[in-house]
């Protein structure tokens, strides 16, 4: 892992929403709302527990919790739904581990942090993923995260699962013909 | 001699193509089985594909189970169900079972899962294959696109937790009791998302579908895997659903095999526990919350639903009525389930106590369908999670128990002891 130097330029993409622990995928994509677009479902996003967050959430703003962020269902849509809406960052103690997969999978980035519920509501903030860390303006803290393996760097840096197939999909009919070239993802495995 | 592994190691080892595997190594797993429902499959995977150009890389061994928006209830349910029936037969996918009950049910009763297979459902559920000592988990719908277009998908080797329960269960306490116990104890992310192995005296003596509940349940304990090792038990059952080649010697844990945890407990000595509004995690023993009234008892889910499910129930309900004023719903988690409980008489004793019958599908439990709470209602479910809304209205509270204890509360109309039913 190399050490990223950059100093912390950035400026602020959002404000902080803050929540706690266990926020599950029912009150992120509520079952009564599945059967519609991810535009409707998000109009619902965190009602049950946060009634202003869908119609205040503003593109840049970065959500952050406590434990087990995304626990329960699998369906995506409680992924998309946050990058639908703009959310730049999801900063967590922890992840469901579905949770975590679809996210990447869905180009939103997720950062894991023990300090994640320690921002002030409304802060200032910005996220930098290569380094792996949050910068609080309010307080005027950075908090470091821990790194984010590279393969789901890559993959959310290609906007997610989807474009990032459609690379490899694009660059194996280049090959064909040529030499078959693996359908994997294990560019970055051991 | 290579070094003793885990039951896990083993199973992803043998998937990555490798000799043995470490935990936290990244590697990419080939996918046996992929299997996918209506709600997170064919509706959102055939767009994408589309979008790709992409074809199925192996569609035998695809299956797809429609449960979630079956029987469809209005236009859009309507409409999602038909791109599943579309979707399988346009992709070449044959092992398709519309409406034929929960996927996680499905899988296993169709003859599809078997020791040491690797396998990935888009559901959170799947977990519940692990019951069978295969490495089974659930995934989004993007993550199985990718497993559709390549037949892989990366895995960090997880490490393994074992619950090991000693002793015997008593009469009125099971896998679910175990379960919720467990998330009681442990929390919602107490699995940390590495494999859970349940193994003792008390799990070797359980039948299949409890087996499941246990593997089911995993998801609400956070874990990627809940994994139990195959023995006679699971051969038998196999060989009725059709599965003779079933290899029992290679899949198990290795004595001195490294472990994250393991934990021990006296199956003996576990109270049916009830799990208080809104998570899975506020366990308590059942004689805290006598006090709790109740208008309805809901019997549903490929967690609490299935054959051995529905005769728990039926041996507290057998020759009792359910109490004024609560109503007793009973969706069985599949229709061979249900057909066998009817052959049984098991059926007729949830019918006879006044239970109304719902289809064979995942309903109320998912938030889906006709039947979902309202504002008034005060449950207690077989189903796995209670999460606030998640039946229905917001304001609807749901206690989860077991199916024994479920019954129980029905016939009492608050929550209730099953062991008072049973003596």
């Amino acid at each position: 892992m190399t050490m990223t130097s950059i100093p912390v330029t950035l400026s602020p993409t959002g404000r902080a929403w803050m929540f706690g622990d266990d926020v599950n995928t029912d009150v992120l994509a509520p079952g009564a709302y599945m059967k519609f677009g991810i535009a409707e479902i998000a109009k619902h996003c965190l009602e049950s527990v946060a009634p202003d967050f869908a119609r205040m959430a503003q593109p840049g703003d970065v959500v952050f919790a406590g434990r087990n962020f995304g626990a329960g269902s699998s369906r995506e849509q409680a992924a998309e739904v946050l990058r639908h809406l703009g959310i730049a960052c999801v900063v967590a103690v922890s992840f469901s581990g579905i949770y975590y997969r679809n996210g990447f999978n869905l180009g939103l980035p997720l950062l894991v942090c023990p300090q994640a519920t320690s921002v002030a509501a409304g802060a200032q903030v910005a996220c930098d993923l290569d380094g792996a860390r949050i910068h609080d303006f309010g307080s005027g803290r950075t908090l470091q995260c821990e790194p984010v393996p590279a393969h789901l760097v890559a993959l959310v840096r290609d906007g997610g699962l989807v474009p990032h197939l459609q690379k490899r999909l694009d660059a194996a009919r280049r090959d064909a013909g040529s030499k078959a070239t693996p359908l994997a993802f294990s560019g970055n495995a051991p | 001699m290579s070094a003793p592994q885990t039951l896990a190691q083993k199973l992803v080892a043998r998937a990555a193509g490798r000799t043995q595997v470490m935990p936290g190594d990244i590697v990419t797993c080939q996918v046996d089985l992929a299997m996918m429902h209506d709600s997170g499959g064919p509706r959102r995977v055939q767009p994408l594909l589309a979008q790709l150009g992409a074809q199925v890389w192996n569609p035998d061994k695809v299956v797809v189970v429609t449960d979630h928006y079956v029987p469809a209830y209005d236009d859009s349910s309507r409409a999602i169900v038909q791109i599943a029936r579309d979707w399988v037969r346009q992709a070449g996918v044959t092992r398709f079972h519309d409406g034929e009950g929960i996927c996680h049910v499905i899988v296993p009763q169709k003859g599809y899962l078997r020791p040491g297979m690797f396998a990935v459902g888009g559901d959170s559920h799947s977990p519940t294959g692990g019951a069978f000592g295969a490495y089974m988990f659930g995934v989004g719908a993007t993550e199985m696109l990718g497993v559709l277009v390549t037949g892989e998908i990366w895995l960090k080797v997880p490490h393994t937790i074992r619950m090991v329960w000693n002793g015997r269960l008593t009469s009125g306490v099971s896998a679910k009791d175990m379960m919720l116990f467990l998330c009681r104890s442990f929390g919602m992310d107490g699995g940390q998302y590495q494999a859970i192995e349940y193994a003792g005296s008390a799990v070797q003596a359980l039948p299949m579908q409890e087996r499941m509940t246990l593997s089911n349940m995993t998801a609400e304990l956070g874990a990627q895997a809940g994994l139990v090792a195959p023995d006679q038990v699971t051969a038998d059952w196999l060989a009725a659903a059709g599965v003779s080649d079933v290899d029992l010697a290679s899949w198990h844990t290795d004595a001195g095999a490294p472990l994250l945890a393991e934990h021990n407990f006296d199956a003996g000595a576990l109270q049916p526990q009830v799990a208080e509004p809104d998570s899975p995690a506020n366990g308590r023993d059942v004689a805290d919350l006598g006090h709790v009234a109740l208008n309805l008892a809901y019997i549903g889910a490929c967690t609490g639903a299935k054959l051995e499910d529905l005769r728990m129930a039926a041996q507290v309900l057998r020759g009792r009525q359910v109490a004024r004023g609560v109503r007793l719903l009973v969706a069985p988690a599949s229709a061979q389930d249900q057909a066998r409980a009817e052959q049984e008489g098991v059926l007729g004793a949830l019918v006879d106590a006044g239970a109304e019958l719902l289809p064979n599908s995942c309903g109320a439990c998912a938030g889906y369908g006709a039947h979902v709470f309202g504002d008034d209602v005060v449950a207690i479910s077989t189903t796995a999670r209670n999460f606030k809304g998640r039946m229905g209205s917001a304001a609807s509270q749901v206690y989860l128990a077991s199916p024994w204890t479920v019954a129980a509360s029905a016939v009492a109309g608050r929550v209730a002891d099953p062991r008072e039913f049973l003596a």
